[in-house]
């Protein structure tokens, strides 16, 4: 019998490194002669540059060079545009240090270069900049308006995107609707904080020849290729390594302006060169997400049936647009969720304002979309006095209506078309695994009799997983026995090393430790584009499998060739290949390695490779000297992944302190590969979420000033705040890629919004409150239940 | 002139039961010591205002975040750090043995801060609740897991050190 090794929760081939301090993150690597840079940040949300003195700073001790806008050479151009769209009609990106103007506290200014990352500092406090200050856009309901300020003068606008999708007759729907019912939804800014910053270095090798990079990055090959192009340099002569990562959620994948500054310098100045971001400029100069405004609006039938839903909303773009208008893009598309919205306005502008960019965190515009979607159900079932399950059962695409086409266009450029899910079942099994009928009926009469204050909430969501373009991956067996494996997808945590590697186990049978993983390093794979929009497991998984299915082909072949036997007479199991019924007679996959490459080897031992009578060239045309099979996989479209969730919370009326009592997850991402590995990234996208729901806010003033820039002040939930979770997996297959698996990164993070809104309006009931905006806070939920304070 | 901070000290430490004697900035951060000066990385910088916990090492037994103590401070001290956690480079401490067990890290980050404040606080608590742990752990932050299973590889190194 085959070993099962896909589906098993092995442990991770990463932590015995991780576990004892031999990990290998950006910050971890010192050069013999290394600089330090440090960069002077914009303390002003708007401002013109008057001018900027350098001179003193350049005589600092230890101070090597401090380069303005003037200085910077190739990176004069301005930062790409990474994903430009149709409607991003106005799109706007930076200069890599300020040329003129400054859009946002924390924009780069000037670049200190010094032999210590202390010097740098010292110098950075003594450039001077005069300022002329322009008044600050932050409010984007006001940025909107005919007379506002604008971000960027010469756009004449502060509106980048403007974005309308239909589908079907949505006039007609609300037209001949039993109810209409409005909300106003607001999500806050928020921001992904990884725990580690963000951190360059580089060097420029002399010897080979070749611009070396670490870098924090999310996507090497990506960085690779714009600095190769913006430096003139043929791309095999950069290397960008993402060696280990602490943590990402979306925020490090960008060119940011550090990530074309550091490697310059090491190029101008030939000295390795380092830049680590510190907490306070990660707030800053790290981009953030979350800001939306929707005004949405839902008509149903007399039963609660959706005939149509319409939304309009404001997306905060911050104060440039690098990755396009991806984030609304996703929510529109993703609003409907798991349920069947037969007629569908979706409308959005992309708002610039002096703040950080926006980019995807975690989520990616599905929070808000889930928020939207689930408070506008939640709505419909008080308001028709049903079951708030009870609202969702009846709107949910049924099983057998797969694959199913939501009727817009997707982030991808393909179809929003669903592959498969079980809607109903996930909620039948959470609502199981919550004992949802008990908690409401006796549960929750039972604790609010004692006089506390609980309520229970539901949330579904759906998420397009595994987008394309594409990845790749090589798979080869060794003649020593590892296979190696080479993929362009770096991690952030995500066990790439132990699920790529279950992967090629499965396939060819061959120990789990046995498969070595080579990833985020561009000497070892040069194409493919980044692991972001919860893919690697899809996109990469996929690619994997079938490089190693090719290989494992090309094993059967070549041992069917040297048994003098048909391949279908073959077995693969043990590590080997060998005759069925007849297991003497075969191969380790190592001494088919070795058969494929006839060379003489040193220390060869008892290989299998052994003179043979002379037939003609050694390798003959059309045979390679390894077993090694380089694929790619690109998705047709996104595969859909789905989830529930329900909690039960308690609201102190004293304090206005929220307490998560319970909550429950049902998680489907089709096949699972690792279920440890995937219930550890459900955890994480849950506390993520919490975080979003009740702790984490990015609070700007009106002149924007990013108030709480620290972690003294933008509150991470710790292990006192964060609940247990009880998660339950429901596998529905993809039907699009060769492992029936579909994404699973992002999940936690997107229903929790909603959940939390949900069981908060339950335990609010008595006081009559609608919960419209996220995250919630202890003194928001103390004026709801004390109206008549000031 | 001599610049702010420049001021030198001689320091005499003792890392994972190595002594050093180093000759350091006045101003040099204890987490930048043991990271640049002797090439401990295995302690991690995450806010360096002292919230995440990513820095933990153990001064004298006690858990310290490095990042909000100078180099100079840990004169004549003792430095417990990640990289002396294992018993040697065969074996694995337990709670390291607990943590690959249950899943208890993904980037690996916060982790080693986590590890360090669960030593010192497994040495006092050998039997610990659940909520005593999620007390002991609060003052570091991790992004990736949610906690749980940090809390569950942590009652599981507490049985392990029972057991042993």
């Amino acid at each position: 019998m085959p070993t099962r090794i896909f589906g098993e929760p092995i442990k991770r081939a990463e932590d015995p490194r991780l576990l004892t301090g031999r990990g290998r993150y950006t910050d971890d690597i010192d050069l013999p002669g290394q600089l330090h840079v440090a960069f002077l940040r914009s303390p002003l949300a708007h401002a013109r540059i008057r001018s900027i003195d350098v001179s003193a700073a350049r005589d600092m001790p230890g101070v090597v060079a401090v380069w303005t806008y003037a200085d910077i050479g190739p990176c004069q151009r301005r930062m790409p545009l990474l994903i430009p769209h149709p409607d991003l009609t106005h799109p706007y990106t930076r200069y890599a240090l300020a040329k003129d103007e400054v859009n946002h506290v924390g924009e780069p200014v000037a670049m200190v270069i010094a032999e210590s990352r202390y010097l740098a500092e010292d110098a950075v406090e003594a450039i001077v900049v005069e300022w002329e200050e322009l008044p600050p856009v932050v409010d984007i309901e006001r940025a909107v308006q005919p007379d506002a300020p604008l971000v960027h003068e010469e756009l004449g606008t502060n509106v980048a995107a403007h974005y309308v999708g239909i589908v079907g007759d949505p006039e007609g729907a609300f037209s001949r609707a039993a109810h209409v019912f409005r909300e106003r939804l607001i999500i806050e800014r928020s921001a992904g904080m990884p725990i580690e910053t963000r951190a360059i270095v580089a060097v420029w090798n002399d010897v080979e020849g070749v611009l070396e990079v670490w870098d924090t990055t999310q996507a090497p090959i990506v960085i690779r290729n714009a600095l190769a192009a913006l430096f003139g340099l043929a791309p095999t002569q950069v290397r960008v390594v993402a060696p280990d990562v602490g943590g990402g959620f979306g925020c490090k994948i960008m060119v940011y302006p550090e990530e074309v500054l550091v490697p310059y310098a090491a190029l101008a100045l030939r000295r390795p060169i380092k830049w680590t971001e510190d907490r306070l400029e990660h707030f800053v100069g790290t981009n953030h997400e979350r800001l939306q405004i929707h005004d949405a609006e839902i008509a149903v039938d007399a039963e609660g049936r959706i005939l149509g839903i319409r939304d309009r909303f404001l997306h905060d773009a911050g104060a440039y647009t690098p990755y396009g208008i991806i984030v609304p893009i996703i929510t529109a598309c993703q609003l409907p969720g798991p349920y069947k919205v037969p007629n569908y306005h979706v409308e959005f502008r992309a708002v610039y304002s002096n703040t950080v960019p926006v980019s995807p965190y975690r989520g990616a515009g599905r929070p808000h979309a889930a928020f939207v979607m689930e408070r506008l159900l939640d709505r419909v079932a008080d308001e028709l006095g049903l079951d708030r399950a009870e609202v969702r059962r009846r709107n949910f695409i049924q099983p057998h209506e797969f694959p199913y086409d939501v009727g817009l266009i997707f982030q991808d450029g393909a179809p929003t078309r669903y592959d498969s899910g079980n809607y109903p079942g996930m909620l039948d099994l959470l609502l199981q695994q919550m004992d949802y009928d008990r908690l409401v009926r006796e549960e929750l009469p039972r604790l609010r009799a004692e006089g506390r204050c609980v309520g229970v909430g539901i949330a579904c969501y759906v998420e397009g997983t595994g987008i394309g373009p594409y990845e790749g991956a090589t798979v080869r067996v060794e003649p020593t026995g590892q296979v190696y494996v080479a993929t362009g997808m770096p991690q952030q945590g995500q066990a790439h090393k132990t699920v790529l590697a279950q992967i090629v186990a499965e396939e060819l049978q061959v120990p789990v430790e046995s498969v070595q993983v080579f990833e985020g390093d561009t000497a070892h794979f040069q194409f493919g584009s980044g692991t972001y929009a919860s893919r690697s497991a899809v996109v990469c998984g996929s690619a994997v499998a079938l490089a190693a299915r090719k290989v494992r082909e090309q094993g059967l072949q070549l041992a069917a060739e040297e048994l003098e036997v048909a391949v279908e007479d073959l077995v693969v199991e043990d590590g080997r290949v060998y005759v069925r019924g007849a297991p003497e007679r075969g191969f380790t996959w190592a001494q088919l390695a070795q058969l494929a490459n006839p060379l003489r080897y040193a220390y060869a031992g008892d290989l299998v490779v052994r003179p043979r009578p002379w037939t003609g060239p050694t390798l003959p045309p059309g045979k390679q000297p390894t077993l090694e099979a380089t694929e790619y996989y690109s998705p047709p479209h996104a595969t859909w992944a789905s989830g529930a969730v329900g909690l039960l919370v308690e609201v102190d009326i004293e304090t206005g302190q929220l307490f998560f009592r319970k909550l429950w997850v049902v998680h489907d991402c089709g096949k699972m590969i690792n279920p440890m590995v995937v219930e550890g990234q459900v955890h994480g996208g849950i506390a993520q979420g919490i975080g979003g729901a009740f702790y984490e806010k990015l609070y700007y003033d009106e002149n924007g000033q990013l108030l709480n820039a620290s972690f003294m002040d933008f509150l991470i939930p710790t292990a006192m705040e964060i609940p247990r979770m009880e998660v339950a997996h429901q596998e529905t297959p993809s039907p699009l890629n060769p492992l029936g698996v579909k994404g699973v990164g992002e999940a936690g993070a997107i229903p929790m919004p909603a959940v939390v809104a949900a069981a908060v309006e339950d335990a609010l009931r008595p006081f009559g409150v609608r919960i419209t905006r996220m995250p919630l806070d202890p003194d928001q939920l103390w004026r709801m239940t004390h109206p008549e304070s000031p | 002139m001599t610049a702010v901070g420049t001021e030198h000290r001689v320091i005499r430490v003792v890392v994972n039961g190595v002594p050093y004697e180093r000759e350091v900035e006045a101003r040099l951060l204890l987490s930048d010591f043991l990271r640049h000066e002797l090439g401990l990385t295995g302690t991690h910088v995450g806010c360096e205002h002292g919230v995440c916990g990513a820095c933990t090492v153990l001064f004298d037994g006690e858990p310290v975040r490095s990042c909000l103590l100078l180099a100079v401070q840990a004169d004549g001290h003792v430095i417990e750090t990640v990289e002396g956690l294992a018993p040697s480079e065969a074996e694995l401490h337990p709670l390291q043995r607990a943590f690959w067990e249950k899943h208890g890290l993904q980037c690996g980050y916060c982790t080693s801060g986590m590890l360090m404040v669960l030593k010192a606080f497994l040495a006092e608590h050998p039997n610990p609740t659940e909520e005593e742990i999620r007390e002991a752990i609060s003052g570091n932050l991790c992004r990736c897991t949610g906690y749980q299973n940090i809390v569950e590889a942590a009652l599981y190194a507490a049985q392990l050190m029972r057991q042993s």
